[in-house]
């Protein structure tokens, strides 16, 4: 079979952040309790003129920077997001137009709670196998919400990380991939509704650690791969605990999960949370190392990715100025008024 | 209401900094321009794609803003010349201190809001670079 894998990759995250003791001020919480159960010590916000469309743009031209590819060869764009600006206007039209990629391609937005981004990548690697796109693009991207006082205000935080899949000039070989999805009722969000529900504990064993551990134990069984054989595991990580507690029930050293872990710095990014985790990873790894990664999205399911880095990924990532480490240190600490007004939580704005 | 025609129209001006250059005389002009008033008639005016990074020419700090913007106050306004030349306006985000001379680079953000029901307009704004 014909190898198929990343070109390029890039990741966003806006410049503010704001810790868990700030939010738990104003709500009279015990902070450093949340802080550590949740193992969240800031999150990242997005300022007012910043969504899902302007973080993936700007995740899609540092993975342009990258592959140094011409965005007119790119010829699928799929954003994930559950955070859209528009209910109904995609958000992979406004990317493709900022990119330069239109207008001979094919476009849509995606929606499967945390997940979408890596249903993103799933579909890139059909078309570009099929030989029916060049490059394809995938996103995830969200500005991820949650309700003042509920226990998600301390970990959703905002950010995006883009792919672009082909087949030649890989940095890194996508070797097979593997999903497990049910009907599983964690975390939902109605029509027209600002926030999301879910299941409270509910959200631990039944959704995250059900899908996550099938999805890699399905992936494992189906191409005769073992937990030994990678040096990273990359996990869907709604807080900086469930990825530790998922490598302990694997058995694996938490030395293996730490390098993706970026939940503990820039909070849940939702559909790119595992995304920005592999890219994190991917900025360290060296040619020849073996990543897995998992997704994780409520109502659920997982897709699991078996990836293995080339030896052209040294020279690729010294393009990118903005990768992971650039946009972690930069950081601008807001208490929770600036908060509440960034995040337009004052109903009278 | 903004008119969506003219938003419409003007998106590769404000997604991409894209312009126009005289083939006759080599100028560049930001924003679009179809006729070069060097060069009248014989002018030639193909599309130019602008570099993303400039340099701060002036600014002022925005306290009083126009309607759609109140929330964003202060903020920086500059004029960035652009690499090849041209000028625009345009905002600074990432800080409240700029000098004049400051190199800056091209990040896409949302520029206004129709609210509650209406478009969303993007565009360039600048940020502050260090190389
Ligand atoms: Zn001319």
């Amino acid at each position: 079979m014909q190898k198929v894998g990343i070109v390029g990759y890039g990741c966003y995250v806006p410049i503010y952040r704001i810790k868990p003791e700030e939010i738990a001020r104003v709500w009279g919480e015990d902070g450093e309790r949340i802080k550590k159960s949740l193992n969240i010590e800031q999150k990242a916000v997005p300022d007012l003129d910043e969504d899902s469309a302007t973080m993936a743009v700007e995740a899609a031209k540092n993975a342009l920077v990258m592959a140094q590819i011409d965005s007119q060869n790119i010829d699928a764009i799929y954003v994930g997001s559950e955070s859209h600006p528009y209910a109904v206007k995609p958000t992979a039209s406004i990317v493709a137009e900022a990119i330069k990629a239109t207008a001979d391609l094919t476009a849509a937005d995606l929606e499967f709670a945390c997940k979408a981004g890596t249903a993103a990548i799933q579909i890139s690697m059909g078309l570009v196998l099929a030989d029916m796109a060049q490059y394809a693009l995938a996103i995830g991207s969200d500005t991820a919400q949650g309700k003042p006082s509920d226990a998600l205000e301390y970990s959703a935080g905002a950010g995006a990380a883009a792919f672009i899949i082909g087949k030649n000039n890989l940095v890194a070989e996508i070797e097979a991939t593997y999903s497990f999805t049910t009907d599983t009722p964690d975390f939902w969000r109605r029509q027209h509704a600002e926030f999301p529900s879910h299941g409270g504990r509910f959200t631990g064993e039944p959704a995250y650690f059900k899908h996550i551990l099938s999805a890699t134990g399905g992936l494992f069984e189906k191409y005769g791969y073992r937990a030994d054989d990678f040096d990273y595991f990359v996990f869907h990580q709604p807080n900086g605990k469930f990825p530790l507690e998922a490598a302990a029930k694997l058995g694996l050293e938490p030395k293996k999960v730490l390098p993706s872990l970026v939940t503990p710095k820039i909070g849940n990014t939702y559909s790119a949370a595992s995304l920005i985790g592999l890219c994190a990873v991917l900025d360290k790894a060296k040619a020849g190392e073996k990543i897995l990664l998992t997704s994780f999205g409520s109502g659920a399911g997982s897709d699991s990715f078996a990836i293995t880095v080339t030896d052209k990924i040294e020279q690729a990532r010294q393009r990118v100025k903005k990768n992971f480490e650039f946009y972690n240190k930069r950081e601008v600490f807001i208490d929770y008024a600036t908060y509440a007004k960034l995040k337009r939580k004052i109903k009278t704005l | 209401m903004t008119n969506i025609a003219i938003t419409w129209r003007r998106i590769p001006e404000r997604y991409c900094i894209i312009g126009s250059i005289c083939k006759t005389c080599s100028t560049k002009y930001f924003p679009l321009r179809k006729f070069c008033p060097k060069c009248r008639r014989k002018g030639k005016m193909e599309r130019y794609q602008f570099s993303p990074r400039g340099t701060i020419y002036s600014y002022t700090k925005v306290y009083a803003p126009p309607a759609g913007f109140e929330l964003e106050a202060p903020y920086i306004l500059a004029i960035v010349k652009l690499d090849e030349g041209p000028m625009l306006s345009a905002q600074i985000v990432n800080t409240q201190n700029v000098e004049i001379g400051d190199r800056v680079e091209m990040v896409f953000r949302v520029i206004k809001r129709d609210e509650p029901e209406g478009l969303i307009h993007y565009g360039y704004k600048f940020e502050k670079i260090t190389d």
